[in-house]
């Protein structure tokens, strides 16, 4: 039973990152309709940037806020700049894009940083708190808490606020949106900066215990792909939820069911992928 | 017309000669080359013709090196053989992938494919049974099973396997440029670009878009099963992600049916590693990224220029 607790505990602290990053999909998918397959190479980006900042003696929360800050700018620049100018062109080509940013942020990530592999040390201990004779990691709860936090300032944000109202009102009906003065592309633009901040948000979380090198977010972003899924790509609170419950489903899975193991984790998202393709997206 | 074929008279010639003059090392290169040549070629048939995007053909082209190295290491089968084994099994796993896909419109099928590939390498390692896990499998088995052509001609192993990669290239770039110009290849452009009109002329849109998943995963499956036999080995990380996107981007970035863009994509993906793997890897990495995007802008900027 405390074995249970701790995994399910451990498992929501994944689900935590994967919600950001799968919150992060939603908001670019929903604002522009592109699926952004560089969201984890920007996220890891970001975790490297906040790894620089620490190394140059900032405390860890300093260089977070500007981290997440400076993410949210770039990810407007790069709508800006990349997405805009394309946007009505054909999809193919905005696939292409992001795969183009990709491998470009990939190599940026090697080329400033180095390919090996680096030790990130977070603000939380890894030494265990006993709640009721159950031994859980602080490090755990913190990845969990602080994700929340995110998620649920953005949540707030988006439906609490004019600025959300008007993001949302860009993504549903653009046309109607301009009639009413509100500034779309600008509403785009915030779209994709908010992404990237959340995506920096769920990297510097994940960077302590995947340990942080170019390539530490491509698994993550398969499975922030399957949460963003089971909200249709359009929910953010499916996709946090999403998240939450693959985290907790995979560490359960990855722990009893032996055949499963650690390493058919990433199938056993691929599959729950294309069964909501499937099941959810009929053309 | 006739400039077309001159150039491809030359293309032709240059090829022959290649061998002559480079070295061993250089032309075994090459030969892998021709095998990312048919892998391009394949998915222009989907990505160009049928409209339907691929980020997993590098997973394809594994079925076909796996289905030639598991044929050649364990049940001794002459490499030769394998090469139509392999195009049949990834061909039939196109087919059986192609109908779902149907329901998937561009970004999702994007997405549903860039899912296997990533997910494939695990796969891989996970069943070392049959894949012979993270070490891959080695394919020098009996010395009778490989090599038929050494010694004809004056031919060393590395010239045999540059032209039996580059013979059966060419093949099936003719066969595909046969086929796109063919009724059928009309057909498959009219129903990417019209379901209405597709229907009303007859045309049974989703056969046609599920055969060309079978075709251009044929074709991926040729490439691995040649890529194999050239380098006589095949592990996981060979059908990287990396791969996959980088034959995507080879078979879109370079325009559609074209001979040289394909050419040109797969020189790319030889050598752009062995860029990346030097001391300069971040750099050379990040340019190339820049380059895809950069080209897409370019391609974006000549259709509106074009289209004014």
């Amino acid at each position: 039973m405390a074995n249970l607790l701790q995994q399910i505990v451990s498992g929501l602290a994944s689900g935590g990152i994967y919600g950001s990053l799968a919150l992060a999909l939603v908001l670019i998918y929903r604002a522009t309709g592109v699926i952004n397959f560089a969201q984890g190479e920007l996220a890891t980006l970001s975790a490297f940037i906040c790894a620089s900042l620490v190394g140059h003696g900032w405390s860890f929360w300093a260089a977070f806020a500007a981290t997440v800050a400076l993410s949210f700018a770039g990810g407007m620049g790069l709508h800006t700049v990349l997405i805009r100018p394309l946007a009505r062109g054909p999809l193919l080509g905005i696939v292409i894009l992001t795969i183009g940013l990709l491998i470009a942020v990939n190599g940026l990530d090697t080329w400033l940083w180095g390919g090996a592999v680096r030790q990130f040390q977070g603000p939380f201990s890894t030494s265990p708190i006993r709640v009721g004779g159950v031994a859980f990691s602080k490090q755990d709860l913190g990845v969990i808490a602080v994700s929340l936090v995110a998620v649920a300032l953005m949540g707030l944000l988006l439906s609490r606020t004019k600025l959300g109202l008007g993001l949302r009102a860009a993504a549903a009906n653009p046309d109607e949106s301009r009639l009413a003065g509100v500034p779309v592309d600008g509403m785009y633009a915030l779209g994709w900066g908010l992404a990237a901040a959340l995506g920096a948000v769920a990297g510097v979380l994940a960077a302590p215990s995947l340990l942080l090198e170019p390539n530490m977010m491509q698994t993550v972003l398969l499975y922030a792909f399957a949460a963003a899924l089971v909200g249709a790509m359009t929910s953010p609170l499916g996709a946090v939820l999403g998240g939450l419950g693959l985290g907790v489903l995979l560490n359960l899975l990855g722990t009893y069911v032996h055949w499963i193991g650690g390493d058919l984790r990433l199938a056993a998202a691929l599959a729950l992928i294309l069964g909501l393709l499937l099941v959810r997206r009929r053309a | 017309m006739r400039r077309r074929l001159y150039l491809l008279a030359a293309a032709a010639v240059v090829l022959v000669v290649l061998p002559l003059v480079l070295s061993e090392f250089r032309t075994l290169q090459l030969a892998t080359v021709g095998a990312y040549f048919i892998a391009i070629v394949g998915l222009d048939v989907l990505v160009g013709h049928s409209g339907q995007v691929s980020l997993g053909h590098g997973g394809l082209m594994a079925v076909g090196g796996y289905t030639t190295a598991i044929l050649m290491a364990h049940h001794g089968v002459l490499d030769l053989w394998t090469i139509p084994l392999a195009a049949l099994v990834a061909g039939g796993i196109g087919v059986l992938f192609g109908v779902p896909a149907l329901r998937l419109t561009g970004l999702f099928l994007a997405l549903a494919t860039f899912g296997i590939a990533v997910v494939l390498p695990t796969l891989l390692k996970h069943f070392g049974h049959f894949t012979g896990g993270s070490t891959g499998i080695t394919l020098f088995g009996s010395p009778e099973q490989s090599g038929h052509g050494v010694g004809y001609l004056g031919m060393t192993n590395d010239t045999w396997l540059y032209a039996l990669t580059w013979t059966i290239g060419i093949a099936l770039f003719l066969l595909a440029w046969w086929l796109l110009s063919s009724r059928f290849g009309r057909a498959l452009r009219a129903a990417r670009d019209s379901e209405p009109a597709a229907a009303a002329s007859g045309i049974n849109r989703s056969a046609y878009r599920v055969a060309a998943f079978g075709i251009s995963a044929a074709y991926a499956g040729v490439a691995g099963a040649l890529y194999a036999i050239n380098v006589a080995y095949v592990s996981p990380d060979t059908y990287s992600i990396q791969l996959s996107l980088l034959l995507l981007v080879g078979a879109v970035v370079g325009g559609y049916g074209s001979i040289w863009a394909a050419l040109g994509g797969a020189l790319l993906i030889e050598y752009l590693p062995d860029v990346v793997s030097s001391k300069q890897a971040g750099p050379a990495t990040f340019f190339y990224g820049a380059a895809i995007i950069a080209a897409v802008f370019a391609v974006h900027i000549v259709r509106k220029v074009s289209a004014r």
